[in-house]
């Protein structure tokens, strides 16, 4: 089991490190960063100033490396644009982002685990229909337009829930909801998928001739076996909401790191921009170690395997 | 982006071949599965639909979808109070007709949904055979490309990257398709490394063929249906990911008419005029869906046994 988790802390270690290459290299390759930085009219003058201003005239490896550097002291370098430190700035915005985030994966599990085993109970049944129609339908709706349409009905029609801005969990509500449905098709026909294999299987086959039935049938016997695979998936859909943050804050006003993220792009400001997508990759990586070692933890299989 | 890890075993085995017992043709069987799958032919008529009316736009469009006019800014529908027949569905903020924008929105959808698709197809795929054919310290290093390219932050990375290079119509396509290849991949990873161990492979290798030949003549036919299927719901992805990108700013430009860039203008309005943002996001829920359909349908039509996953 340890030399499992070392090896997978290992892997996760190097695609942090291929991650912010390639972040570092995408961002000052693809175009020239100045130029972004002056805007479209600038003079050539105004470009190659602030090229030496900001450091962009040293070669590619040394400022990669300086930036690598600062990183593992702590040390993202300063907002372009707010003249601040990048890592003050996110530290001041990163709560906001992670309750939204835990929220809207509370919202994915309260929908889409009881819907999956409702349709796994009842195969081809039109609960079944149902919870496919949801998951299909839920697939194909753009996140942010779902965002402007609960704003519509919420703002206007029923203002039970404020619509805009993050000062209490009433203001979570809305955004964890629309930030949270976008899961809810893939874990949705997981638990599904997972339960009907589980249900045909020989030991729940025992337990039924046993006398078990419905509820505590799942509970005791198919429920463990089938969410196995689930909560991998939960812990990466957790990953990916840090991401998916950048859509749902903007529309919902809340200052937090997707907000900070969109502004920063509009701002040309580099420094932040690669510090966020930096911060989201290692999120992601974490998630998915957890998962992993969760499934080992729970499935002796893979971590003798 | 989410479904990535959809049932991928079902599209991966789509393809290879199985035993039939009945006395019906390949074909008969096949036509018959399509027949019968309502949930692929309502996603064909959708998609057929919306790419015709992509390509008759200028036929179809009652007015010019740039033509501004000051005097009838923000006209309602035809159905809601002060509606009149010349606007159909009303005009916009800067009184362009919203039909004839909505049906030009078509082609930017369209165009980029076929191209980022594409684009992913070509990368994704040529990785995965590589790395299923090949495997051994190849297939380490792709799969390790992929596990790097699953953590970052898509969205975010193309917003930045669009931003940085500059809006157009093909930057949008490279990058959206840069960043979506890794479901080709996974699938047709897996696919090649079930493929490559068939006999018919095997007697190819036997026969003197070179990899090369082997790739192309035996292994690529047989992931065909595996691509085409995920091909399409790649459509689906790369649209919503243009609609985001236009949405937020940093995709397609004004004046052109992209749903997503249409939402973003009407959100301003939306409160009295919900029509501006509710139409252009029904549009894309329709072309969306009709991809995702046509996609679950393709998969059971290629692999029926796949159907309850």
């Amino acid at each position: 089991m340890l030399r499992y988790i070392a090896l997978r802390g290992l892997l996760a270690l190097l695609v942090a490190f291929t991650v912010s290459l390639a972040a570092f290299l995408l961002l000052n390759v693809a175009a020239d960063p100045a130029q972004a930085i002056a805007g479209e009219d600038a003079t050539p003058e105004v470009i190659e100033a602030i090229r030496a201003r900001y450091g962009l005239d040293r070669p590619l490896s040394v400022r990669y490396f300086d930036w690598l550097g600062g990183v593992l002291r702590g040390d993202f370098g300063e907002s372009y644009y707010w003249h601040k430190p990048v890592a003050e700035l996110v530290a001041d915005r990163a709560d906001e982002t992670i309750t939204l985030a835990l929220s809207a994966l509370s919202v994915t599990i309260i929908i889409a685990i009881p819907l999956g085993a409702l349709a796994a109970l009842n195969p081809n049944s039109w609960i079944d229909r149902v919870a496919l129609g949801v998951a299909v339908s839920a697939q194909a709706v753009p996140n942010f337009w779902l965002g402007l349409i609960m704003i519509i009905l919420f703002g206007v029609m029923m203002p039970i829930f404020p619509v805009s801005g993050d000062d209490t969990w009433k203001h979570f509500v809305l955004p964890a909801f629309v930030l949270g449905a976008s899961s809810v098709p893939a874990v949705m026909r997981l638990t599904r998928t997972g339960l009907i294999e589980v249900m045909g299987a020989d030991y729940v086959r025992t337990a039924r001739s046993k006398g078990f039935r419905g509820w505590p049938l799942l509970r005791r016997h198919a429920m463990r076996n089938a969410l196995l695979p689930v909560i991998s998936v939960l812990a990466v859909q957790l990953g990916q909401k840090f991401g998916g943050s950048v859509i749902t804050e903007s529309i919902f006003a809340i200052n937090g790191l997707g907000r900070l993220a969109l502004e920063s792009i509009l701002g040309a400001d580099i420094p932040t921009v690669q510090m966020l997508i930096f911060v989201f990759a290692i999120v992601f990586v974490v998630m998915n170690l957890i998962a992993d070692i969760l499934n080992a933890a729970l499935d002796p299989r893979i971590r003798i395997g | 982006m989410t479904h990535t890890d959809l049932s991928l075993s079902a599209v991966a085995d789509a393809g290879i071949e199985e035993d039939n017992t009945s006395t019906l043709s390949p074909r008969q069987i096949f036509r018959q599965r399509i027949v019968g799958h309502t949930g692929f032919l309502i996603g064909a008529l959708l998609i057929l639909t919306i790419v015709l009316i992509a390509i008759f736009a200028p036929l179809l469009a009652p007015h010019d979808p740039y033509a501004q006019s000051l005097s009838s800014r923000m006209l309602p529908p035809v159905w809601s109070e002060g509606g009149s027949w010349d606007y159909l569905l009303g005009t916009d903020q800067n009184g362009r007709d919203y039909l004839s924008r909505l049906i030009y929105g078509t082609r930017v959808s369209i165009t980029i949904g076929l191209g980022a698709a594409t684009v992913g197809l070509l990368i994704g795929v040529t990785l995965g055979v590589i790395a299923g054919y090949f495997g051994g310290w190849v297939d380490h290093g792709i799969s390790f490309l992929l596990t790097a390219q699953l953590a970052l932050p898509g969205l975010l990375l193309a917003m930045a990257l669009v931003f940085i290079i500059g809006p157009s119509i093909w930057v949008v396509i490279g990058i959206v398709g840069v960043l979506h290849w890794t479901y080709y991949l996974v699938v047709t990873r897996a696919a090649t490394q079930r493929i490559r161990s068939q006999d018919f492979v095997a007697a190819a290798a036997a026969s003197g063929a070179s990899s090369r030949q082997i790739i192309w003549h035996e292994i690529m036919p047989n992931l065909l249906s595996s691509i085409i299927v995920i091909f399409t719901f790649e459509l689906g992805i790369a649209i919503l990911a243009e609609s985001s990108l236009s949405f937020l700013g940093v995709g397609i430009q004004p004046p052109t008419p992209s749903w997503g860039l249409m939402i973003a203008e009407g959100k301003q309005a939306m409160f009295y005029r919900p029509w501006l943002v509710v139409l252009p996001g029904i549009c894309l829920f329709l072309l969306v869906i009709g991809a995702n359909l046509m996609g679950d349908g393709l998969r059971d039509i290629a692999s029926p046994e796949g159907r309850n996953e």
